[in-house]
């Protein structure tokens, strides 16, 4: 018999329907992507419309929440007006439309084509599969991937999902299935879906779309089996299954549960189709609703972006040439928008220092082992797969363990044990734990990655491991110094001390905690990376190497590598390197400039956190701001990637006296030493994904957090140790809790290049995955001509001049951040002491 | 002595009342009063245990008001307090200020910020009550105000469809329970022919002995009642259902003073049962079952809060048996503890994934092949605990499925059959009682279990209706009138014990009624197939129908509540099918009307172009 009729193509179906899954790492693997990446193929206009009619999805904020802005000057009229006359030619209908939007009601619900099919089980036989199959077929699926949260284990997880499934139905007293028909097929068929097909449809035109409704309905689950199918490494126990497979037993799970209810002979589901039946990717009709919610979705993202360009034409008509003076320090960060106010901060405390930045696993990939690790970590950004080993020893720190958590807990003398001795202890760590919070054996600390006094095989000295090179040749630290310092413009002019700082975030009762480290280290801290590119540069190979291309190092110049904890707002050094006592007296100075810096920047951040206030001394402020990292009862111990917009690529004096808030990205790049825009190219391809990914990720979570954020964080529920979910059944929940978008403004990234126009659209075509993003305008991009100091904006393919509307935009001299945050109604402020 | 226990209760009630009327951004006003005013307790709770050791420690009973007094019958106030209830009491307030504590930033921007902070002190207040109470009538007002609160609260994000649907199970489980406390009440009213509190008990150990039978049928309902608080066999499965909330609520209640209650109820009523061996076997048995299958369930959970809870349940298994080989103090020790380290394991939970990938990270060893037998054992345990020991069918199987099966006899029950057939039914079975027709004894019960048969089947239909909302909120308006007409063919209530019973009926009734149709004024289904979450857009509304639903399904906030306890004594002794009947008519109708509340106003959110929606979900 022929299982596979024409027409219906397996492999396609499936992967179609991988396209449109959530594609969400596991927890410890958290990485930021653009939660419909499945459209981003289309025009972000026509893809956003399209996600919403057929999965349901809101994808803008609701209409009312754009008249709110308009009403509180977010949205401003001249922008709105300038926005519709791009939009229409006749002025007639430009007031139209503005009338429209202004007062218009759309209230149409938001449906979805999802379910027509799935659906009938329970209008036409009464049977819901959500009660039915899928608490089960989630527990099975639950105890098979469980990383280590259950004490028993799923037997036979060798040699994959279904294989195991199979062992399991011989081998308990109950099987999985109840009825020989779909155990038969469980045991004896091939894995072949069409078949399951035939017996629950009997129509093939329907095959697809009921897949997209079965899958869909648990959609979490399937997304997350997708991942792990493609990418097994989420898991450190590593799990074989596949999606098909999912598929294969959940169908007959369903066969089975009919079969039940019904005995051997009920009607497939075609008898039921009604033909008003909506094909799921059949065409949208455009609708007033799309268009309004794009004019809206442009007034709101200009009003913001046209204050910036204004703030930067007006600060660059009175630039000065930048001074030959050797800086104090220079400080390298990462682009994460976390640092720019840092950044600020520092230039605030000491006119005298240089920063540059560059994403912040400074051109170095390798993984990491620390001391007595099983497994290696990746530290570098998560689509590179490094052939480099760098391994800790000599550790002197150690792990602290929470016996309360302890597995004992769960059995049953050891359980009885526990509760009456560690028991009533708890009770003593509760109250401590939550009057008096401070570093604890169960949270994420960033410093605890690597331990400080700690030695790092840098060096490569023949040995290989599981096919990985163990540290770097000469040669290999030469290139990977080179290109950063190139891309940044870091090629004379170097102080005597230059800080190597990494990023990671320290955090409890955090499950989201990956996503708070440096994305450009995979979600981990950046802590090693900036230790082993301080190693390259300071090493007097590369240096001599590093000559030959014209980039002199005095001798005098040290590269020391440090951490910065972005939540508590500190910074560890890794300073023993510094010997000479002149340096050691810099480096002193230095600090006592950074930890100033760092005290300014905690005071800017605690303007957005409620349970802190700002008129309290920088140092105070400091504490509790540190408090917040290890406070079990703190969701939000950091703003993360909050309210980020931006994505400058240019010098640093291009936004040096803005207060912009921390919406920035800011890679550093001077298109001087770039006239090919080579190392421009370089920086966007990296830059574009990682900084466009997470804005997206906000965005989204934002608009949609019912379907396309995780929902309070407050219920979630571990699973596995690579999920969470809602209550014990609950579909997993991808996407970010409320506790992380809420005060999020849903904008699209706007990328603002310091280059010729003519360079920026060469280099752009020259990479159609990269052009996708622009061209679809997913991001924003716009140039800055720095020569003639004038703005170009892309769309659809060409650059346009851009001339900001006028308007004068708020002068401080002091405390931009009070006037910021006490400002009913915030811009970009210009601030006047010249410290660029 | 005896009035510093009055002092409990003021507090909470008050701090419950201004959270109430708080506005609902006052963050901070409504998180600091209910922390004052557990931090008043929690004092207070210091000074009276330290006052009470000084005093030797001697158990303190006192009676208080009577809410309704009639001729043989008397519903008072009693509270009772000694070391049970001081361990209970401090462990409890100590508990609530830290989830209180912890709560006041964790909860920081939740869109049901306030609704949490008042339903944990209505809570608080249930359950100093309940662990104070000093005879039946007492505890059962606590012990309902723990059973709303925590459908409440597992139904906290109430828009969703997982976490209504979980309240809606658990609230059917604690249900069963209520019929137990009921049902105990009305033998213990039989036993001693007037309300007693648990003193007399305790002193006249000679009356139980004489009366084993009575006895035992107390000590069964009683553990009935524990069985399905504390989620021991067959109930066990409701509690990792109950982990929806946010996870202090879960942590207060599931992890520690909730679940707990049910061994509280058995401590405090020891020497009720203490000389039925067969009943003390009983426990034992099913607490050392619960402890081994929850034990077994516990050890698949792939998922940290399902696995606290199976682990918590199978501990209380221990405490159960500890109570019934009598070694309170052991099981008082043991509550704490388990009370306390499942609080600290729940609210740490989200670390876990940090706390355990680093371990594993560390210290993986994969696991080592254990020898053929052993493992063929564990496996095949293994499906079987995945699958929770088919816990969940068991309970449909026994208690739904009959009452879903009796769908198709009760066809006959529209609206209009009501009316037009039942109404004159009803209307004839009133004149036979207050026209004093003599009736022959054996005519007089068959009248009685006619019409409180009737009555069953109504809130059974009710239950499960589907079409209308309105049709199953009358029915079970008609129940409690039929109820009241068997009762009384039984033994006349007098007409103002009659007005106590359904006056709170009826007006509860009338406003949920209005409910109903002002939301089909409004063009808003009021069907039952599905979820169809009115609470988004009629707030108001939702919150009078719970009101009335409360008042329908016997809850204290009408004298309803006390009509029910009143209806149940006079069904006398030699009619347990009736009390049997009435009992499961309660349970019936109070299910019903949640899950119509349910259906109607929670479970889903619609999204549209124009308005915003929650972003706490």
């Amino acid at each position: 018999m022929d299982h596979h009729p024409h027409g219906f193509d397996e492999a396609k179906a499936i992967a179609h329907l991988r396209h449109y899954l959530p594609a969400q790492n596991a927890l410890k693997d958290f990485v930021h992507h653009n939660t419909l990446h499945a459209f981003q193929h289309q025009h972000f206009d026509d893809a956003l419309y399209e996600a919403s009619v057929i999965f349901g999805y809101s994808t803008y904020l609701a209409l009312d929440e754009f008249t709110a802005l308009y009403r509180d000057g977010r949205i401003r009229e001249d922008i709105l007006e300038r926005t519709l006359q791009e939009a229409f030619r006749d002025p007639g209908e430009v007031e139209i439309w503005k009338n429209r939007l202004l007062s218009g009601n759309f209230d149409r619900t938001i449906s979805s084509r999802l379910g027509q099919l799935r659906n009938l089980w329970k209008e036409k036989y009464s049977l819901s599969m959500d009660k039915v199959v899928y608490p089960f077929l989630v527990r099975l699926l639950s105890g098979f991937l469980d990383q280590g949260i259950a004490v028993s284990l799923f037997p036979h997880t060798g040699t994959g999902f279904l294989d195991a499934v199979r062992k399991l139905d011989t081998e308990s007293y109950t099987g999985v299935l109840k009825h020989s028909r779909a155990r038969k097929l469980l045991h004896d068929s091939e894995v072949s879906l069409a078949p399951l097909l035939d017996i629950l449809l009997g129509e093939e035109s329907l095959y697809e779309q009921y897949l997209f409704d079965q899958q869909f309905s648990h959609s979490g689950w399937s997304g997350f089996v997708s991942v792990i199918e493609e990418d097994p490494s989420n898991l450190l126990i590593p799990r074989k299954i596949s999606l098909k497979e999912v598929i294969f037993l959940e169908m007959l799970l369903e066969i089975d549960a009919l079969d039940e209810k019904f005995g051997r002979h009920w009607e497939p589901l075609r008898h039921h189709v009604s033909a008003g039946l909506t094909p799921l990717f059949s065409a949208v009709p455009s609708s007033e609703i799309r268009t309004a919610q794009i004019l809206w979705q442009k007034a709101f993202e200009w009003t913001y972006f046209n204050d910036v360009m204004l703030g930067i034409q007006q600060t660059q008509a009175q630039e000065q040439g930048s001074s030959a003076r050797t800086p104090l320090f220079q400080t390298l960060m990462c682009i994460d928008d976390r640092t720019c106010s840092f950044r600020r901060h520092l230039h605030e405390t000491e006119p005298a220092c240089e920063t540059f930045s560059t994403p912040g696993f400074f051109g170095v990939e390798f993984y990491f082992q620390p001391e007595n690790a099983k497994f290696y970590t990746k530290s570098c950004p998560a689509p590179v797969n490094p052939a480099y080993l760098i391994r800790e020893t000599g550790r002197t720190s150690f792990r602290q363990q929470d016996h309360t958590l302890s597995k004992n807990s769960h059995g049953l003398v050891k359980g009885w044990l526990t509760a009456n001795t560690l028991g009533l202890s708890s009770a003593v760590r509760l109250l401590t734990g939550i009057l008096k919070p401070e570093l604890n054996p169960v949270m994420s600390y960033s410093f605890d990655h690597m331990d400080k006094n700690a030695a790092l095989t840098i060096e490569y000295t023949g040995e290989k491991a599981h096919g990985l090179q163990v540290g770097f040749t000469v040669e290999e630290m030469t290139s990977r110094a080179l290109n950063v310092l190139k891309s940044i413009g870091l090629t004379r002019n170097f102080a005597p001390i230059v800080y190597v700082i990494g990023h990671g975030g320290s955090s409890v009762n955090n499950t989201y905690y990956a996503g708070y480290e440096c994305g450009a280290c995979c979600g981990r801290p950046g802590s090693v990376n900036a230790r082993v590119f301080a190693y390259f540069l300071n090493k007097a190979e590369v240096r001599e190497a590093l000559q030959k291309e014209g980039i002199s190092i005095p001798e005098t110049t040290l590269f020391v590598g440090a951490l910065h904890d972005t939540t508590r707002d500190e910074i560890q050094y890794f300073d023993d390197v510094i010997t000479e006592e002149s340096h050691v007296q810099m480096h002193r100075k230095n600090r006592e400039t950074l930890e100033k810096a760092l005290q300014a920047n905690a005071r800017e951040r605690s303007f957005r956190f409620a349970s802190i206030d700002s008129s309290l001394p920088a140092p105070k402020i400091h504490e509790k701001v540190k408090k917040r990292s290890v406070s079990l009862f703190e969701p939000r111990p950091e703003w993360n990637h909050t309210a980020a917009a931006l994505t400058i690529v240019g010098r640093y004096s291009l936004i040096g006296r803005l207060y912009l808030d921390k919406r920035a990205f800011v890679n550093s790049y001077d298109y001087r030493q770039d006239p090919e825009g080579h190392y421009l190219l370089h920086i966007l391809k990296a830059a574009v994904p990682v900084s466009g990914g997470i804005a997206l990720e906000y965005y989204f979570s934002r608009v949609d957090q019912q379907k396309l954020g995780a929902g309070t964080k407050l219920p979630h529920n571990v699973v596995g140790l690579f999920a969470v979910a809602n209550g014990t059944e609950g579909d997993l929940r991808p996407g970010l809790p409320s506790q992380m978008i809420e005060i999020h403004d849903p904008l699209r990234m706007h990328f603002i290049l310091e280059q010729k126009p003519r360079v920026v659209l060469d280099i752009l075509q020259s990479d159609p995955k990269l052009y996708e993003w622009i061209l679809n305008e997913w991001i924003l991009l716009s140039v800055f001509d720095p020569e003639n100091r004038a703005f170009w904006r892309f769309k659809g393919g060409e650059f346009y001049p851009f001339v900001p509307l006028e308007r004068s935009l708020e002068k401080v001299s002091a405390d931009p951040e009070r006037r910021y945050f006490e400002s009913p109604n915030p811009s970009v402020l210009l601030i006047e002491t010249s410290y660029a | 002595m005896h009035n510093l226990i009055h002092l409990f209760f003021p507090v909470p009630v008050i701090a419950f009342l201004v959270v109430s009327l708080a506005g609902r951004k006052e963050e901070k006003f409504i998180s600091t009063t209910a922390l004052t005013a557990i931090g008043i307790n929690l004092l207070l709770t210091l000074v009276i245990i330290g006052l009470w050791i000084s005093q030797q420690a001697a158990p303190l009973n006192f009676r208080d008001v009577s809410l309704y007094q009639g001729e043989e019958y008397d519903f008072f106030l009693n509270f009772y307090f000694d070391h049970i209830s001081a361990v209970y009491l401090l462990t409890g307030n100590i508990i609530t200020f830290v989830i209180i504590y912890f709560s006041r930033i964790y909860m920081h921007r939740e869109s049901g910020f306030k609704r949490f902070f008042y339903t944990v002190l209505f809570f608080y207040t249930g359950y100093i009550v309940t662990v104070l109470a000093g005879n039946f009538e007492t505890l059962f007002i606590g012990w309902e105000i723990l059973g709303i609160s925590s459908f409440l609260l597992i139904a906290f994000y109430r828009k969703r469809y997982l976490p209504v649907k979980n309240a809606l199970t658990v609230f059917a489980i604690y249900r069963i329970g209520d019929v137990g406390i009921l049902m105990a009440m009305w033998m213990a009213h039989h036993l001693f022919h007037r309300n007693v509190p648990f003193i007399t008990f305790f002193q006249e150990q000679e009356h139980l002995l004489a009366h084993p039978e009575e006895t035992g049928f107390i000590g069964g309902m009683i553990l009935l009642a524990a069985l399905a608080k504390s989620a021991q066999l067959p109930f066990s499965g409701w509690l990792p259902r109950a982990m929806e909330g946010p996870t202090p609520s879960s942590a207060i209640f599931y992890g520690s003073l909730s679940v707990h209650i049910g061994a509280f109820l058995l401590l405090r009523t020891f020497p009720i049962w203490e000389h039925q061996t067969i009943l003390r076997i009983c426990i034992a048995v099913i607490g050392l079952l619960t402890a081994l299958v929850t034990t077994l369930i516990s050890r698949v959970q792939p998922t940290v809060k399902g696995q606290i809870a199976y682990s918590s349940a199978a501990q209380i298994g221990i405490i159960f048996m500890e109570i019934a080989a009598g070694l309170d103090i052991i099981a008082l020790i043991h509550f704490t503890g388990n009370a306390f380290l499942r609080t600290y394991q729940l609210l740490v939970s989200p670390s876990m994934v940090t706390y355990f990938i680093r371990e594993q990270f560390y210290n993986y060893v994969p696991a080592a092949e254990k020898s053929t037998l052993l493992r063929k054992l564990e496996n095949r345990f293994y499906l079987l605990s995945l699958r929770e020991w088919y816990l969940d069918r068991v309970i449909f199987n026994v208690v739904f499925r009959p009452l879903k099966k009796m769908r198709v006899l009760l066809g006959f029950l529209t609206l209009r059959n009501l009316l037009f057939i039942l109404g004159p039914v009803y209307l004839a079975g009133a004149w036979l009682i207050y026209s004093q027709v003599a009736l022959s004894e054996n005519l007089r019960n068959l009248c009685s279990l006619g019409s409180v048969l009737l009555a069953l089947l109504m809130a059974a239909k009710s239950y499960n209706e589907r079409q209308s909302a309105p049709l199953a909120w009358v029915l079970i308006l008609a129940a409690h009138f039929f109820i009241d007409l068997g009762v009384t063919f039984n033994d006349p209530l007098n007409v103002q014990e009659t007005a106590i019973y359904l006056t709170g009926v009826v007006i509860s009734a009338v406003s949920g009624y209005m409910c109903l149709s002002e939301l089909r004024r409004m063009g808003e289904p009021v069907d039952l197939h599905v979820f169809h979450g009115a609470v988004n857009q009629h707030q108001v509304l939702a919150f009078i129908f719970l009101l009335s639903t409360l008042g329908m399904a016997g809850f204290p906030v009408t004298s309803t509540f006390l009509g029910e306890d009143l209806v149940l004594t006079h069904i006398d002794q030699g009619s347990p099918v009736l009390a049997l009947l009435v009992s499961l008519t309660f349970i019936v109708s109070g299910i019903s009307v949640i899950r119509i509340y349910a259906r109607v106003f929670l479970g889903s959110v619609t999204k549209n172009y124009q308005k915003s929606i929650d972003l706490t979900l």
